[in-house]
C-alpha cells in the first residue's frame, strides 16, 4: 500500500514488508565529495548548545545533576522535558528535565539504592516496598540460580562486569522503521506474527507469544510518548525533520525503558540522508536547515544519561552510553554507503566541539571514497573522538545493513541480537594453573581439579598444560553462568521497546570477552624463552623472577605474537562446546573498556614481570611500554589475532600517537593517519581507536579540567571526557605507549 | 652482516609517506649537536643480516602502498657499511620497496652502485663553509663533497636538511651561503628543504655515556627565530 509519505521514493518490496535495508538501497545517494559543502550550526543551535554545555558542566562538579525519585524508568511514565523549547527542532528527554536521572529497578534494586545513596539521595520507601516485597528483579532472578561455584569465580574477578544487576544493553532497535513505517504498521505486523504462534504452548511458544504482546504494548506506549511532545507517529515521516525526529522517539523509548550498558544508535545516518535529499531537492529545507538537524539530534544523544553506581563508574568510566552510530562502508553491490548526512554526522565534531558521544564509528573500507578517508582522518587528527572498524571483514559477514553494538560487536539491525556477557580475566586464569586453582589475592580455593606446579623453575608445556585445563573449566562455568544471567534477563527485564524494532526471527549472539591478554602472551613467551623462577609464599605464587630475554607480544614478533591467537582459539573451541540459551551463537570479544584498570588491581603479579596491582593493557593492546618496535609493528602484532570464527565479537586496539610523529605538516598528517588505517586494515585487523595526543596536554589535563572542558580520547572501544575518568584511569591512560618516534 | 642501532617500523619524516626506519650503527662526524651519540662507535650495536631486515620490511608493505612509503637506511651513517647496504638496498629493489637514504654523505665511496639502487636521497648538510664545518662535525668537508658530486652525476632526487643551532649555525650570512650551497646542486632534483631547528631531546644520552655535551648552556632553537631565518632564503620547497 503506498503511502503519501513516501512519495517521491522509489518503491520495492519494501513497501509490502519491512525491509528498511532495501528501502536504502533503492533510495540513497552515494557521495564521493569532500567535505566543503558543509555548513556552520545556527543561532538556534549555538544557543542550545551553551545551555547544554553549562548543564553539563555543573553536572560534573555534582556527579549527578538531578534524580526523579518519584516515578520508575518506562517508555511512557514521564512528562515531556525541554532544554530551550523555543530553539529545539529536534525534542525529547528521558525525564520531564535535561540530564535528570531516573531510577531503573528492573535490572536490580540494590544498584538503584547503591546509587541514590551515593549521590545523597533517599531510596524511597514505597519503591523499596514494591522491588523487595511484590516484584522480583532480575538480579535477584540471576542470584536464586547462581550456583556455588558462580558466586565463587565473581566474588574472586575471575568473571568480573557480569549484567547480573543492570541492564545488558547491546540492543540494537532499527529505530529507522519508526521513521519508514510509523507505529501503526508495526503494531499491524507484530500482530500478524503474534497470530502465527499457536499450539502447541510449549515454553517456547508461550515465551515468544508473550513477548510480542510486550512489544506491542510498547509500541503504543512510544506512540502516546512522542504524542506528549505533539508529534503523531501513527503514520510514516513525511519530511527529513519528522525522519530525525522519529528515529530519536524510537531511541529514545528504548533509554527510557532500559538502563542498558551499551545502548547504540545503530545505522541511520544514510537512512535519514534520503529524507534530507528528498527534502533539499524540493526546496524545503536548506544545507543549513539539515546540519541543524543533524546538529541538534547530536546534541540530544549527548545528554542521554543513566543512574549508576559508583563500582559501575570504576569498571565503565566516564558516564558512557556508548551511542555507537556507524558511519560509511560498502555496499554489497560495490556502491559506497557514505552519503552527506554520514560528513553531516562528523561535521558535528566542529559545529559542537570534540565528545565523546554519539561513538561515532566508521566502517572502513579500502574503496571508500578518497575524500571520506581524508576527512575522517583530518577530524581524528583534530578531535581523538573516532573508531574505526574493518568493512571489508564484517561485510562479508552481516551484509551491508548492520552495526556496531556498544564497542566492537556487530550485529544486523533488526535482525540481530546480543546477550552481553562482559569478560573472564585470563591473566588470574594463568595463576591458577600454576597454583593449583587457588586464587593468589584471596587465598581461597576456586577450582578443584588443578594440580599446583611446585618447580622452581618453570616449565612451558607443565604451565601450557594446565592453563587448557583451567580454560576448559572456566569455558564451562562462563557459559553456564552467561544463561543464567540471560534467561532472567529476558524473564524480569526484557527490552520489549527495543525488541519491537527487531524482525520477529532473529539470530542471537552470546558474546563473551576476554582481559589480559597480552598478560598471557607475555608470561607464556617468558617461561618459554626465558627462566621464570616463582617466589612462593604459603603455596601462592607472589612475585616472578625472570632471568633472560623474551619476545614480547606488540613487536611483530610471531613467537609470541601467535601464542595469543592461540590461547583465543583455544577459549572459543571450550566455549563451544557448552550449550547455550535460546541457541545463542558463541562469540569472543578482546575488550576491556576501562575495567582493565580493575582486573590489574584483582590480579597478582604475573609470570611476564608485571608486578601485582598494576593495570592491564587496553583490550587487545600491547602491554604499556612494551611494544617497543614502533607503530607500525604494534598494529601488526595485534593484527594478526583472527576475527572471524574466533572473535568474532571484535578485537579492541587503542592506538596513541603524538600529532609530530604522524608528520610534519596537517595534509602528511592526514595522508599518513589514512595510510596506516589501509595497511592495518588490508591485514584483517578489526578495530582501531585513534588517538592523536601529547602526554604533557593529558598530564596538564589532569591538573587544570577547566582549561580542557571538552579533552576527548577514545579508550577501549569508546571515548570518554578525560576530565571524568578516575585520576587512577587517567594514570593509566597516561602510561600507555604514546607512539612518539619523530 | 651489518650493524646497526635499530629499528623503527613508523616514521613519518625520513623520507615520502610512512617508512620503516633503520638506525646503522656507526658514524664518523661528531656533530656538537647530535642527538643520537649512542649511533657513533663502529663497533657497537647488533649483528643482522640483509636478508632479516628487509624481510622485516615486507611485512610493513601493506602501509607503503598508498603514498610512495618504504624503508630508509639512517643512522649513524649507513654509507660507513657500503656492501652491506648495497646488498640491503638490492633485495628492497627486488620487493619493490621505495628506498631512501638518510645521509651526512660521509661514506667509503661505491657511490655510483649505493645511488643506482638509492630512490631518495635525505642529504644532511652540515654546514657550507670548510672552517666552519669542521667545527661542527670534527670532520674535514671534503668527504661530504665527494659525495655530493656522486648524486649530481646519477642525476638523484634529494631533500636537504640542515641544523639550525643557535649560536652556532643562526646567523644570516650562513644561511645566505647555504642557499648557495644548495644551488649547486641540481635544482630539478631539489624536492625539498627543511630547516630544522635544534633541540636538546637527546642530551640526556650523553650523561648516560659520560661523553661531554658541548652545547651544554645552549637552549633549543626558537621557532620564530627560525622562522625570520627562512624568510632570507628564496628557494622553491622550502619547508
Amino acid at each position: 500500500m503506498l503511502r503519501t509519505q513516501w512519495n517521491g521514493f522509489k518503491e520495492g518490496k519494501w513497501v509490502e514488508e519491512i525491509n528498511v535495508r532495501e528501502f536504502i538501497q533503492l533510495n540513497y545517494i552515494p557521495y564521493s565529495g569532500n567535505e566543503s559543502f558543509l555548513e556552520n550550526p545556527t543561532e538556534r543551535t549555538k544557543i542550545l548548545f551553551k545551555k547544554a554545555t553549562e548543564l553539563m558542566m555543573k553536572e560534573l562538579k555534582k556527579g549527578v545533576l538531578d534524580i526523579d525519585t518519584t516515578t520508575i524508568s518506562g517508555i511512557d511514565n514521564f512528562n515531556p522535558g525541554y532544554l530551550d523549547k523555543d530553539n529545539e527542532i529536534i525534542v525529547g528527554f528521558q525525564t520531564d528535565a535535561p540530564l535528570k536521572r531516573m531510577i531503573n529497578p528492573y535490572g536490580g534494586i540494590r544498584m538503584v539504592e547503591g546509587a541514590l545513596n551515593a549521590y545523597g539521595y533517599e531510596m524511597p520507601e514505597e519503591l523499596n516496598n514494591v522491588f523487595h516485597e511484590y516484584r522480583k528483579t532480575h538480579n535477584t532472578g540471576v542470584f536464586d540460580a547462581y550456583t556455588p561455584e558462580i558466586r565463587k569465580a565473581r566474588t574472586v574477578g575471575l568473571l568480573t562486569g557480569l549484567p547480573d544487576a543492570y541492564g545488558r544493553g547491546r540492543i540494537i532497535g532499527d529505530y529507522r522503521r519508526i521513521a519508514l513505517y510509523g507505529i501503526d504498521i508495526l503494531i499491524d505486523e507484530k500482530n500478524k506474527e503474534l497470530s502465527n504462534i499457536s499450539f502447541p504452548m510449549v515454553e517456547d511458544s508461550m515465551r515468544e507469544r508473550e513477548e510480542i504482546s510486550e512489544q506491542i504494548k510498547a509500541l503504543k506506549k512510544i506512540k502516546s510518548m512522542a504524542l506528549k511532545y505533539g508529534f503523531d507517529i501513527s503514520n510514516p515521516a513525511s519530511s527529513a525533520k519528522e525522519a530525525v525526529q522519529f528515529v530519536y522517539f524510537g531511541y529514545l523509548a528504548g533509554v527510557k525503558e532500559n538502563n542498558g550498558a551499551a545502548m547504540s544508535l545503530g545505522r541511520i545516518s544514510t537512512f535519514l540522508d534520503i529524507y534530507i535529499e528528498r527534502d533539499l531537492k524540493n526546496n524545503i529545507i536548506s544545507e543549513k536547515e539539515a546540519q541543524e538537524l543533524i546538529d541538534q539530534l547530536v546534541l540530544k544523544l549527548r545528554m542521554v544519561r543513566h543512574l549508576r553506581t559508583p563500582e559501575y563508574n570504576e569498571l565503565f568510566a566516564g558516564d558512557p552510553n556508548w551511542v555507537t552510530e556507524v558511519l560509511g562502508g560498502m555496499g554489497c553491490d560495490g556502491r559506497t554507503l557514505v552519503s552527506k548526512t554520514s560528513f553531516r554526522f562528523l561535521h558535528t565534531l566542529t559545529n559542537l566541539s570534540e565528545a565523546p558521544e554519539p561513538n561515532m564509528t566508521i566502517l572502513w573500507s579500502k574503496d571508500l571514497p578518497e575524500s571520506f578517508k581524508k576527512y575522517c582522518a583530518k577530524m581524528s587528527i583534530e578531535t581523538s573522538s573516532i573508531q574505526y572498524e574493518n568493512d571489508d571483514i564484517m561485510r562479508p559477514m552481516y551484509g551491508d545493513d548492520y552495526a556496531i553494538a556498544c564497542c566492537i560487536s556487530a550485529m544486523r539491525v533488526g535482525k540481530e541480537m546480543q546477550f552481553f556477557g562482559a569478560r573472564c580475566n585470563l591473566a588470574k586464569a594463568l595463576l591458577y594453573a600454576i597454583n593449583g586453582g587457588v586464587d593468589e589475592i584471596k587465598g581461597i580455593k576456586v577450582i578443584d581439579s588443578i594440580e599446583p606446579i611446585n618447580d622452581e623453575t618453570l616449565e612451558y608445556n607443565k604451565v601450557y598444560n594446565n592453563y587448557k585445563k583451567v580454560l576448559e573449566y572456566i569455558a564451562e562455568l562462563y557459559v553456564n553462568t552467561m544463561n543464567i544471567i540471560h534467561y532472567m534477563h529476558d524473564k524480569y527485564a526484557y527490552e520489549a521497546g527495543q525488541m519491537a524494532l527487531h524482525d520477529y526471527n532473529i539470530g542471537r549472539n552470546m558474546a563473551f570477552g576476554v582481559a589480559g591478554l597480552s598478560i598471557v602472551a607475555d608470561s607464556l613467551s617468558a617461561i618459554k624463552y626465558a627462566k621464570v623462577k616463582p617466589v612462593r609464599k604459603n603455596g601462592v605464587t607472589v612475585e616472578f623472577n625472570i632471568d633472560g630475554e623474551f619476545p614480547m607480544y606488540g613487536n611483530d614478533d610471531d613467537r609470541v605474537d601467535f601464542i595469543a591467537k592461540d590461547i583465543l582459539n583455544i577459549f572459543i573451541n571450550e566455549l563451544r562446546k557448552h550449550k547455550t540459551y535460546r541457541n545463542a551463537k558463541h562469540t569472543l570479544s578482546v575488550l576491556t573498556i576501562t575495567s582493565n584498570v580493575v582486573y590489574g588491581k584483582k590480579t597478582g603479579s604475573t609470570p611476564d614481570g608485571r608486578t601485582a596491582g598494576t593495570p592491564f593493557a587496553p583490550g587487545a593492546n600491547p602491554m604499556h611500554g612494551r611494544d617497543k618496535s614502533g607503530a607500525l609493528a604494534s598494529l601488526n602484532s595485534v593484527a594478526k589475532l583472527q576475527y572471524e570464527n574466533v572473535c568474532e565479537d571484535g578485537i579492541s586496539n587503542t592506538f596513541t600517537i603524538i600529532p609530530e610523529a604522524i608528520g610534519k605538516l596537517e595534509r602528511h598528517r592526514i595522508d599518513n593517519l589514512e595510510t596506516i588505517l589501509d595497511g592495518y586494515f588490508i591485514q584483517d585487523g578489526h578495530h582501531l581507536n585513534v588517538n592523536v595526543i601529547n602526554r604533557e596536554k593529558l598530564i596538564d589535563a589532569m591538573d587544570n579540567p577547566e582549561k580542557y572542558p571538552n579533552l576527548t580520547i577514545r579508550v577501549s572501544g569508546y571515548a570518554v571526557n578525560f576530565n571524568r575518568l578516575t585520576k587512577e584511569q587517567q594514570m593509566e591512560v597516561i602510561s600507555r605507549t604514546f607512539h612518539n618516534k619523530m | 652482516m651489518g650493524r646497526i642501532h635499530s629499528i623503527e617500523t613508523m616514521g613519518t619524516l625520513d623520507g615520502p609517506g610512512i617508512r620503516m626506519v633503520v638506525f646503522f650503527q656507526g658514524c664518523k662526524l661528531r656533530c656538537q649537536y647530535c642527538h643520537n651519540p649512542d649511533t657513533w662507535s663502529l663497533s657497537g650495536g647488533i649483528e643482522e643480516t640483509a636478508e632479516a631486515i628487509v624481510k622485516k620490511a615486507v611485512r610493513y608493505k601493506p602501509y607503503f602502498k598508498s603514498n610512495n612509503g618504504g624503508i630508509t637506511f639512517s643512522g649513524g651513517e649507513p654509507l660507513l657499511q657500503p656492501d652491506f647496504l648495497i646488498e640491503c638496498l638490492k633485495l628492497c629493489k627486488k620487493e619493490g620497496i621505495h628506498t631512501t637514504l638518510d645521509t651526512s654523505g660521509v661514506g667509503l665511496g661505491m657511490y655510483d652502485e649505493i645511488l643506482s639502487y638509492t630512490d631518495l636521497v635525505v642529504l644532511d648538510i652540515k654546514h657550507e663553509d670548510p672552517i666552519l664545518y669542521k667545527e661542527v662535525t670534527g670532520h674535514s668537508i671534503n668527504d661530504y663533497r665527494i659525495f655530493k658530486n656522486a648524486v649530481i652525476k646519477n642525476d638523484k632526487k634529494l631533500w636537504i636538511k640542515h641544523v639550525v643551532v643557535p649560536s652556532l649555525t643562526d646567523d644570516i650570512q650562513h644561511i645566505k651561503k647555504l642557499e648557495e650551497e644548495i644551488k649547486s646542486f641540481k635544482l630539478k632534483n631539489i624536492e625539498k628543504i627543511e630547516l630544522l631547528p635544534y633541540h636538546t631531546l637527546g642530551v640526556f644520552k650523553y650523561r648516560e655515556l659520560g661523553i661531554p655535551y658541548k652545547l651544554e648552556n645552549i637552549d633549543s632553537m626558537n621557532i620564530n627565530n627560525l622562522n625570520k631565518l627562512k624568510s632570507y632564503m628564496n628557494l622553491a620547497n622550502l619547508i
